[in-house]
């Protein structure tokens, strides 16, 4: 095959791999028949409508929305400062901080939620909620500190001495010229680790207690003993309501320069 | 001179952790000066000037302003304006909005305000402006916007970190102007950072010539560019034929050549511009080993007993021929005495 035909091929079996599964999951979901399939069995929305009728998808997505949230913006709460010290000061170890931020990333999150099982939650019988709203700031924290770490290199030190000099406190810079110059860059931040969160699967695999359960575990159990084309439904709904958020971002901030 | 001095710096130390930057300073101004700190990067004028602005604390030492010691006031409550070199401007206000910073933090009322931006962009011309953001001006319009948010707040001092290095040629000699304007009206002591000598010789009304972290020479721009009292500063300025003196002898290549006449004991070296060198006739012998045309004068490179030198000559004579034998004369009575070769 000459490259001129093997390259889009490639392009195409790529683009096809990474899409393709989201087709098929928004067609099974429309299918007008009693169990997971692919290609669907006539047509219906009967399944969109059911996934708003389980009672144990509501709550855990509650629950997911709850840790997405709060999580994300406990992540911001401590790495906007982390990111500015880190990018406005030499620190002793700064290095070996930043490794240490980033590291819920490299860690796999299998281990992460089997560690906080097995010595956190059994031992001290710590609360499952205080326990996933713990492990999801951590896992969000690096996202927070590297994106808000960008858009803090981007902006000048100097306008907060210049603001300063004009008469303003330390901290009162930090909030006058140094924040509103971030703001894009924290809510793109916040985004990141919202998506990141709602749709973590392994850390909070092991961490389900009674009526506590993020959606996708849910998802998960729901399937095992319902095989009907609703998971899918929701599945897709999630991945609109995804695409939309990064839609949005990318549309009024340019999400993309900070990922 | 202390008794009219407006600010002034004493013994100051300043160090960045071991690092000593600038090593027990001198220095006092006069309230309405316009003053360079003028050197090559690394000779601690910029740190002598954040530690003016109080961004930066003295390891020893005091600084004066106006009869007061600030060495310990802070940065915010020093009445020290400064005009980055980056001109460090808010990017999320507008113009408008930067100059009005300083205002609204006094809380003035808002009345008060507004006439004073307005007034303070109409002094820099840029009235029109008032409501672009800083990223939709040119740098020399980002610079004046800088210029009138620091003159807006009547500052006791204003500092300007290399105000001409960033603006082209032409934009540098509006900008001089401006400042000159600006400080003849508002009589604002004014302090600039440069390392461009000619900078420093068109616009100060003295110069503070720094090296290593201490001041090497202080004095008018006449006295900077004919009476250099260092090596250093004479090669600053521009002398380009800079030999020592030792026990009433220059020291050249080949060994001490007499003088004609005796030199003050304390004289150190001599140095000659290259249009002070007396060519076709005089004592010493040189080749033409170069020569370049430059408009209005030629230069030649000598090689010579003494060393290389350089000549410069009316470009209206005949040129001189690479390779040709020639007189030159290096005459004392033009040539500027160094107290200090080092």
């Amino acid at each position: 095959m000459t490259p001129r035909v093997f390259s889009p091929l490639v392009l195409f079996l790529v683009i096809g791999f990474l899409i393709g599964p989201f087709f098929i999951i928004v067609a099974a979901s429309l299918s007008g028949g009693e169990t997971l399939a692919f290609p669907p069995q006539g047509f219906s929305l009967q399944w969109v409508a059911k996934v708003f009728t389980v009672e144990s998808f509501r709550e855990s997505f509650a629950i997911s929305m709850l840790l997405a949230i709060g999580g994300t913006a406990a992540a911001l709460v401590l790495g906007v400062p982390a990111s500015y010290a880190l990018s406005r000061y030499k620190l002793p170890f700064g290095e070996t901080i930043r490794t240490i931020v980033s590291l819920p990333i490299i860690v796999p999150g299998i281990i992460v939620g089997l560690a906080l099982l097995r010595y956190i939650v059994v031992p001290f019988g710590m609360n499952i909620t205080l326990t996933l709203f713990l492990a999801h700031t951590a896992l969000v924290l690096p996202y927070a500190v590297r994106v808000v770490s960008a858009s803090l290199n981007n902006l000048r030190s100097d306008i907060e001495e210049a603001a300063v000099l004009l008469g303003s406190s330390r901290a009162g810079a930090f909030f006058r010229v140094v924040m509103p110059n971030i703001r894009s860059g924290i809510l793109a931040a916040f985004i990141l680790g919202f998506v990141t969160s709602f749709n973590q699967v392994p850390v909070s695999l092991f961490l389900s207690g009674p009526g506590v359960r993020t959606l996708p575990i849910d998802m998960l159990s729901y399937m095992e003993i319902t095989y009907d084309p609703s998971v899918a439904a929701l599945s897709a709904l999630l991945a609109f309501m995804s695409i939309g958020i990064v839609f949005l971002a990318e549309r009024f901030l340019g999400f993309s320069r900070y990922v | 001179m202390s008794d009219t001095a407006f600010l002034s710096l004493e013994k100051l130390t300043l160090a960045y952790g071991d690092t000593v930057a600038v090593k027990d300073l001198d220095l006092s101004i006069r309230k309405g000066e316009l003053v360079a700190f003028l050197g090559p990067s690394g000779c601690g004028k910029t740190t002598t000037m954040r530690s003016i602005a109080g961004l930066l604390s003295p390891a020893s030492g005091a600084i004066r302003l106006d009869g007061a010691d600030i060495t310990r006031v802070s940065a915010n409550k020093r009445s020290v304006g400064l005009v980055f070199q980056s001109y460090a401007l808010f990017p999320h206000l507008t113009v408008f909005e930067n100059v009005a910073f300083g205002l609204r933090l006094k809380k003035l009322p808002a009345a008060e305000i507004e006439s004073k931006v307005t007034a303070g962009l109409k002094s820099v011309g840029l009235s029109k402006f008032s409501a672009r953001k800083p990223g939709e001006l040119s740098g020399g319009q980002q610079q004046r916007v800088a210029l009138a948010r620091s003159m807006v707040m009547e500052p006791k001092v204003l500092l300007l970190d290399e105000p001409l290095s960033n603006l082209d040629a032409r934009l540098r000699l509006e900008m001089r102007t401006e400042l000159q304007r600006v400080q003849k009206e508002t009589g604002v002591t004014m302090i600039f950072v440069t390392h461009d000598q000619g900078e420093a010789l068109s616009l100060a009304d003295r110069i503070v010539v720094m090296l290593n972290g201490a001041i090497e020479q202080i004095g008018t721009p006449e006295d900077i560019y004919n009476r250099p009292v260092s090596r250093f500063v004479a090669d600053f300025v521009g002398f380009e034929n800079i030999f020592a003196v030792e026990g009433g002898k220059l020291k050249a290549g080949n060994g001490p050549i007499d003088f004609s006449g005796s030199l003050p004991p304390d004289t150190a070296g001599l140095v000659w511009r290259p249009r002070m060198v007396t060519l076709g006739s005089g004592p010493f012998q040189g080749t033409v080993r170069g020569a370049s045309f430059s408009g209005s004068t030629r230069e030649y490179l000598l090689d010579s007993p003494l060393g290389a030198i350089k000549a410069e000559e009316d470009a209206t004579l005949a040129a001189r021929e690479t390779g040709s034998a020639i007189a030159f004369d290096l005459p004392v009575e033009k040539a500027a005495r160094l107290k200090k070769f080092g």
